[in-house]
């Protein structure tokens, strides 16, 4: 560099202080911020009471006040509400993952004919807006007995998770090296053990998708429950908060706290598996 | 002990057929190199001998027991795959000991075969690692070790040197025939390079379009060659085949030149064989012999070949000293070894022999 000040090319302008990246860091940040303002607003309000929130709703709360928190857990069914939403949400992801893989598994490994008519078949389930039927659902869970039943919502949400599941995971299990099974057929494993202890571990990470995609909706839906459940004891988190919002007046402090406590476990999943999209599964599997 | 039998095996493919017969004898501790160009269905036998595809029809017989309708892990054989194929999700230990425990084999005896499989491959340092913290070279070894603990009548090894780098593959390849002599099984083995099919092969079995072309010792594949696919496969620089007419005892090319033969097969159009080895190209353009004019030299240090273009068109490829070079364009005549050359039918491409009707 020649010591004769700056040359044109040396001037920068905004984005070239910043450069193109930093720009970009600008959007992703101001995103960010607008993402997660209504989360941070939620637990601020759930520390203070209603005229505290109303007074101040952007204001630091104090954090030693937890009496809405003992409220909640003390004087109302939020515990009951949350037992009936991990039984509810748990069982349909059991159901869930565990049909949609073996589906998906048989579609994406073996070769037979109608494979494709049976993948598209689910596939179109995506299309599918399944609150539009909720009369003749509503008339089906009737005959069978199960409204005001918690069967009625797994029935629905595995119905509801099939397509999705079984469309990421048989692109994901078509893509494993055959090599590998035939490996495993060589070593004398059975087709139920390739899957197992081959097969499976290795679409994990397609599974953990598959599962935030849908543990998500399903942990949150209010429809459904509305729908079918009118016994308070059976009610899932969504819908027993709204018991909440009375008529008249409203503990928002409470219903703040209420949700801030519903929502954690959903954020904890996500944390906790989101660690599984970074393990490379298959780098090393073949070459 | 290993005795397989191969008796018409043909496969298809819905209506594409891949091997359109194949009868092939294989003795105990034999070293059979498949190979071939791509395509050939050596890769296919190989599997069909391993169980992963069913046989359409013929016989496949290991040791005396029909072997179509028999389980892969039933027969006695172990593959190592091009790929590896190793378990990604399993340390180097469980790789080896996934297929052991499969053959219900106690846990001491798992153990101990790992050890064993281990110090002859120097895994011992390796075995707590996943197969993604290894090079190329020690997955290639793992491979081998997962087919070692299984303990095989017959071991497959399907172009196992293809994703090795040119350095560590001749040196695997050593390794791989250093193996053989220790352990002593039947070992198949399938490539397309016919330097490894040379090197390490007690018969190796040239394949082409589904059908086996000649089965033989490297040494007879290379002096008595069954017909030019053969004879163009074998060796390198390839053999040059030549199409000459016939007058008397003397050959000639179209418009360049002719040579003359001692003895002769008795027909009247054939091609001449000729290797690398078996030409002499001098300055004279006046000599007897066939005219060329040189295209490129290939400079190697200890060797170098001269690649010419014959009057009619054909490339021919010469061995010459380092210190002997040709420039691009310079005209050479081409003079033969009668003794070395081969002669092949024009019609079929089939070997001729001397004095014979081929």
């Amino acid at each position: 560099m020649s010591a004769v000040g700056t040359s044109y090319y040396d001037r920068k302008g905004i984005l070239g202080t910043l450069g193109r990246d930093g720009l970009l860091q600008i959007i992703l940040i101001a995103n960010s911020i607008i993402m997660l303002a209504p989360i941070v607003i939620m637990i601020f309000s759930a520390f203070k009471t209603t005229p505290q929130i109303f007074q101040s709703p952007f204001g630091f709360p104090d954090l030693t006040q937890v009496g809405n928190f003992v409220k909640i857990w003390t004087q109302t069914n939020f515990l009951r509400y949350l037992l009936n939403s991990f039984v509810v949400t748990g069982a349909s992801m059991v159901l869930i993952l565990t049909l949609g893989t073996m589906a998906a598994y048989a579609l994406g490994r073996y070769a037979f004919t109608g494979a494709g008519f049976i993948l598209m078949f689910f596939v179109a389930g995506l299309t599918l807006p399944l609150k539009l039927a909720i009369i003749p659902l509503f008339m089906l869970m009737r005959d069978l007995s199960i409204l005001n039943n918690q069967l009625s919502l797994i029935f629905v949400y595995t119905a509801m998770g099939l397509p999705t599941t079984i469309f990421i995971m048989t692109g994901f299990i078509r893509t494993l090296p055959n090599e590998l099974e035939d490996a495993a057929r060589m070593d004398g494993a059975s087709e139920a053990r390739i899957m197992w202890s081959i097969m499976l571990p290795l679409v994990r990470p397609a599974m953990v998708i598959a599962g935030i995609q849908n543990v998500v909706p399903i942990w949150n839906d209010f429809f459904f429950p509305l729908v079918f459940i009118q016994n308070d004891a059976l009610k899932t988190l969504p819908q027993g908060l709204t018991t909440f919002m009375g008529e008249y007046t409203t503990d928002w402090g409470v219903l703040f706290s209420g949700l801030t406590l519903s929502a954690a476990p959903i954020i904890v999943i996500y944390i906790v598996l989101s660690r599984q999209f970074i393990a490379g599964m298959t780098s090393g599997a073949v070459k | 002990m290993a005795q397989l039998s191969l008796r018409g095996i043909k496969k298809r493919f819905r209506d594409t057929a891949v091997l359109h017969g194949i009868d092939l004898e294989i003795g105990d501790r034999e070293f059979v190199v498949f190979v071939g160009p791509s395509g050939c269905g050596k890769s296919t036998l190989l599997r069909l001998i391993a169980g992963l595809d069913p046989i359409t029809e013929g016989e496949f017989v290991l040791n005396g027991t029909r072997m179509n309708d028999v389980a892969p892990s039933r027969r006695g054989i172990a593959m190592v795959f091009q790929s590896y194929a190793l378990y990604p999700h399993m340390d180097v230990y469980e790789n080896m000991a996934f297929g052991a425990r499969l053959m219900g084999l106690d846990k001491a005896e798992v153990e101990r075969r790992i050890a064993e499989a281990a110090q002859m491959l120097k895994l011992d340092a390796l075995l707590k690692r996943r197969p993604r913290e290894l090079s190329g070279g020690q997955r290639q070894r793992v491979a081998i070790g997962r087919a070692l603990v299984r303990k095989p009548d017959v071991f497959l090894l399907d172009e196992p040197l293809s994703n090795l780098d040119a350095a560590l593959r001749s040196e695997v390849r050593l390794e791989i025939a250093k193996l053989h002599r220790e352990i002593g099984g039947t070992m198949i083995y399938v490539t397309h390079d016919q330097v490894e099919a040379m090197t390490l092969a007690d018969k190796i079995v040239v394949m082409n379009s589904g059908r086996i072309e000649q089965v033989g010792s490297p040494r007879e594949l290379y002096e008595t060659p069954a017909n030019v696919f053969v004879a163009g496969f074998i060796g390198s620089p390839r053999m040059t085949l030549v199409d000459v007419t016939r007058d008397g005892n003397r050959l000639g090319i179209a418009n360049g030149g002719s040579v003359v033969m001692s003895a002769l097969p008795q027909v009247p159009a054939l091609k001449l064989g000729l290797r690398p080895d078996s030409v002499r190209l001098v300055r004279d353009a006046d000599a007897e012999g066939l005219r060329a004019v040189v295209e490129y030299t290939e400079y190697l240090g200890d060797n170098a070949f001269v690649y010419a273009r014959l009057a009619d068109g054909t490339l021919l490829s010469a061995r010459t000293t380092p210190n002997d070079l040709f420039a691009p364009d310079e005209a050479v005549t081409v003079q033969v070894d009668p003794a070395s050359t081969h002669f092949f039918s024009a019609e079929d491409g089939r070997r001729l022999v001397l004095g014979g009707a081929g």
